[in-house]
């Protein structure tokens, strides 16, 4: 067991946590944002770099601190390990201009993308974001790529966080779509137009933080924040079955995984459960389902709105600290 | 002239056949190592010698090597990083065209050293007939048993294999070029686990420059405190430049480390002065990523002191009035080169070699060279400088790589030292879209 101290907060976890997981174990807002990590996923995370935080205290036995800000989400805890992440204004400048750089090629067309209301990148903007955009140059723009008949990609809003190459890699009998190019023409596409087909693709679309994958049963259907989350499973051969209902009235508009707090899928489904099955008949409803991160869903008010309190009572005052928005 | 390690024999005619290279001292290094001495006594005289790392970082060779991990049962590699792309530095490809041998050598005593009996060279893709250099000599000396099973009957086996790139800078960084020799996408890895850990096919791997390989035969025939005894400091050896720009005698030359940067830029013996008598400007002393130092920095550090070719004296002052040896590619500018447009060249050429994997550096890299495109022709703004110099703070130091580093210092540096440069730009785009057009401290001198 290892004993960190996070932003003044004293916590134990097995050695070998990296400190995004130990942060988690607190809980609240102290709490660095994750794009492109992805618990499930193995090997994602390192390369968005929103996560970065400030190790002041290597361990208990070489207190130097380390010289960069580190990936927290990669970076595994050392006992007596000493972290600032929302009580250092570095990390917090380096995150805020992180986020200028994801949102500068990003197209920002919020108002017609179904992933506003449920979307990391927008959270994240708003928490870390500033109002004004300091880049005047041309937006990026991609050749259209036909994934096939359930998936719809949008490069424009891809932050390249490597995920849906994780989840085709660990998820699916075989990948057909990865990363090409480099740079920023970096993009994600297929082999020569090749189609995502297996019992497992549709799950890119859960695993993708922004708007770049999205669900082409669901597309333009309603706005995210107007739909109803209910718990529900069937009995599926090919999966658990457990997964939440998006529903207006009567009609299911859209079904997913369950997601956590941290937008992370509890079990992955299958496309059958997900592109297949429309209809309330089809499953056995929960309930409610509890929708924690996603700031406009969780103000939806068939039940009770859920705060932002942080499991540790005593959070010292300064990691309630804002930057000063511009 | 001074003592020459690498390029010694380097003129002989036929130097890059096995014969003639024995003639002249070859593979001496080799019986000697593998006959006289352990491996552990090998890595001590490196580590004696103080020889760091001529790729760019310059770190302790011999401090690399004993952090390899030596778990039982599991194969360790050696991997000679020959994917030299920095802009400016052409040394490794000038010496292994010339003696191919002279880095066989020092792979061979290298790898005894670290135990490894497979390693690779990663050349750089566009170096094809280099590669078939260097694949000519490493059949010749696995004919002559230098190579392959039981090398001169010691009970030692090496296999040595080159590998080309695919034309990408990135894959020059250790852990991207491990991967691409895995014929994975050229993408750096997250560190920690640390290429000695956790290297090329999950097994401990060394990643050593071809320059700094090769000097391993000398530290072992000569023994490294020999070595230590040449060079300044903690900056033991000699060193290939790669000397480019307006220069008389642009070329490579190995120099004792601790010669006045001066000397070496005047000196006919080197570079011979600038071109044309004209007055110097700028120098990039390390290759394209370092910080660019203006004329009265080269020469003289900010306290005073005659700067001289060495890690430490290049890096006096730090980023504020200093810069880098790093892989050793001496660029010099003249009075009538532009800043601006140099620096965004650099800008466009990290935007290009970006691998898109992290986001600072994948926007970033982009970013710069756009805002330094428009100032170069004249459609810059008064907040852009601030802008640059605020987006390269964003990127350096939060990325995966260095690569990030690298395009952000160049840029920082250049509108430190130069920025009424880039304000004259920005507030005469007409006179500065002339070709041609320089500034030269006062308004609009300008020469077509």
């Amino acid at each position: 067991m290892a004993k960190i101290t996070f932003d003044g907060i004293e916590v134990e976890v097995e050695d070998g946590t990296t400190i995004l997981q130990a942060a988690r174990k607190i809980g609240g807002s102290v709490v660095p944002p994750a794009m492109c990590y992805y618990t499930p996923l193995k090997g994602s995370g390192g390369k968005c770099r929103v996560c970065l935080v400030k190790v002041t205290q290597g361990s208990a036995k070489d207190s130097r601190p380390m010289p960069k800000l580190v990936a927290s989400c990669i970076t595994p805890v050392q006992d007596g390990m000493v972290v600032e992440n929302t009580t250092n204004e570095d990390v917090l400048n380096a995150r805020k201009g992180i986020v200028e750089m994801l949102l500068i090629n990003h197209p920002l067309d919020c108002p017609i993308c179904d992933q506003a209301g449920e979307c990391d990148l927008q959270d994240l903007s708003y928490e870390h974001g500033v109002s004004a955009t300091r880049y005047e140059e041309e937006r990026r723009k991609f050749n259209k790529i036909d994934l096939g008949p359930y998936i719809q990609l949008h490069m424009t809003r891809c932050i390249l966080c490597y995920r849906c190459v994780y989840t085709a890699d660990q998820i699916t009998p075989n990948r057909v779509h990865g990363v090409l190019g480099r740079g920023d023409a970096a993009e994600i596409g297929t082999y020569i137009e090749n189609v995502i087909d297996n019992d497992f693709s549709g799950n890119v679309i859960d695993v993708c933080p922004v708007g770049a994958l999205t669900d082409k049963t669901w597309r333009f259907k309603n706005r995210v924040w107007f739909t109803k989350p209910m718990d529900a499973h069937r009995d599926c051969p090919t999966c658990s079955g457990k997964v939440t209902l998006w529903t207006r009235g009567e009609e299911v508009l859209r079904v997913t995984a369950r997601k956590d707090q941290y937008n992370e899928v509890e079990e992955f489904i299958c496309n059958t459960c997900r592109f297949d099955k429309k209809e309330t008949k089809d499953w056995t409803i929960e309930g409610p389902r509890h929708i924690e991160r996603n700031s406009v869903i969780s103000a939806n008010h068939y039940e009770l709105p859920v705060l932002n309190v942080p499991i540790v009572p005593n959070l010292p005052s300064s990691t309630k600290k804002k930057l000063p928005q511009q | 002239m001074g003592i020459k390690i690498l390029t010694e024999h380097i003129n002989v005619p036929g130097i890059e056949t096995l014969e003639v290279y024995r003639k002249h001292g070859g593979y001496r290094s080799v019986e000697k190592a593998l006959k006289t001495m352990s491996p552990d006594e090998v890595v001590e005289e490196v580590k004696t010698s103080g020889l760091r790392g001529r790729g760019g970082a310059g770190f302790p060779t011999g401090m690399k090597w004993s952090f390899l991990a030596k778990p039982e049962g599991i194969p360790r590699y050696l991997v000679c990083n020959a994917d030299e792309s920095e802009p400016g530095t052409f040394k490794d490809r000038y010496f292994m065209e010339k003696t191919p041998h002279s880095l066989i050598e020092g792979m061979i005593t290298s790898s005894y050293a670290l135990g490894a009996n497979t390693s690779y060279i990663y050349i750089r893709g566009e170096l094809m007939f280099v590669l078939r250099i260097l694949e000519k000599a490493i059949a010749e000396a696995y004919a002559a048993g230098l190579l392959g099973k039981n090398i001169l009957g010691s009970g030692y086996d090496l296999d040595l294999h080159v590998a080309p790139g695919g034309g990408a800078y990135i894959c020059g960084e250790e852990t991207a070029l491990l991967e691409s020799l895995e014929g994975k996408r050229g993408n750096p890895r997250n560190k920690p686990p640390f290429p000695a850990v956790k290297g090329l096919f999950a097994s401990p791997t060394v990643v050593n420059n071809v320059e700094s390989i090769a000097s391993v035969p000398w530290i072992v025939n000569n023994g490294g405190a020999e070595y230590a005894k040449i060079g300044i400091g903690r900056s033991t050896g000699t060193k290939l430049f790669s000397c480019s720009g307006n220069i008389n005698k642009p070329g490579v030359y190995e120099i004792e480390l601790g010669v006045p940067v001066e000397e070496f830029i005047y000196s006919d013996e080197y570079c011979g002065g600038i071109w044309k008598g004209k007055q110097l400007k700028a120098v990039v002393p390390g290759g394209s990523s370092v910080p660019i130092l203006p004329a009265n920095l080269i020469t003289k550090t900010a306290a005073g002191e005659d700067r001289l070719m060495s890690y430490e004296s290049l890096s006096d002052g730090g980023f504020v009035s200093g810069s880098m040896l790093g892989s050793g590619a001496f660029i010099v500018f003249d009075e009538d080169q532009c800043i601006v447009r140099n620096t965004w060249n650099y800008a466009r050429f990290y935007h290009h070699e970006s691998c898109g994997q992290c986001s600072p550096c994948r926007e970033g890299t982009g970013w710069m060279e756009k805002v330094l495109h428009r100032i170069e022709h004249g459609h810059g703004h008064q907040q852009d400088i601030d802008l640059l110099v605020s987006v390269a703070k964003q990127i350096e130091g939060n990325t995966i790589c260095p690569l990030g580093d690298a395009a952000a210092w160049p840029v920082a540096s250049a509108i430190r030292h130069f920025r009424e440069e880039f304000e004259w730009h920005i507030k005469h785009p007409k006179e500065a879209i002339l070709p041609g057009a320089v500034y030269r401290g006062q308004l609009a001198t300008i020469e077509a």
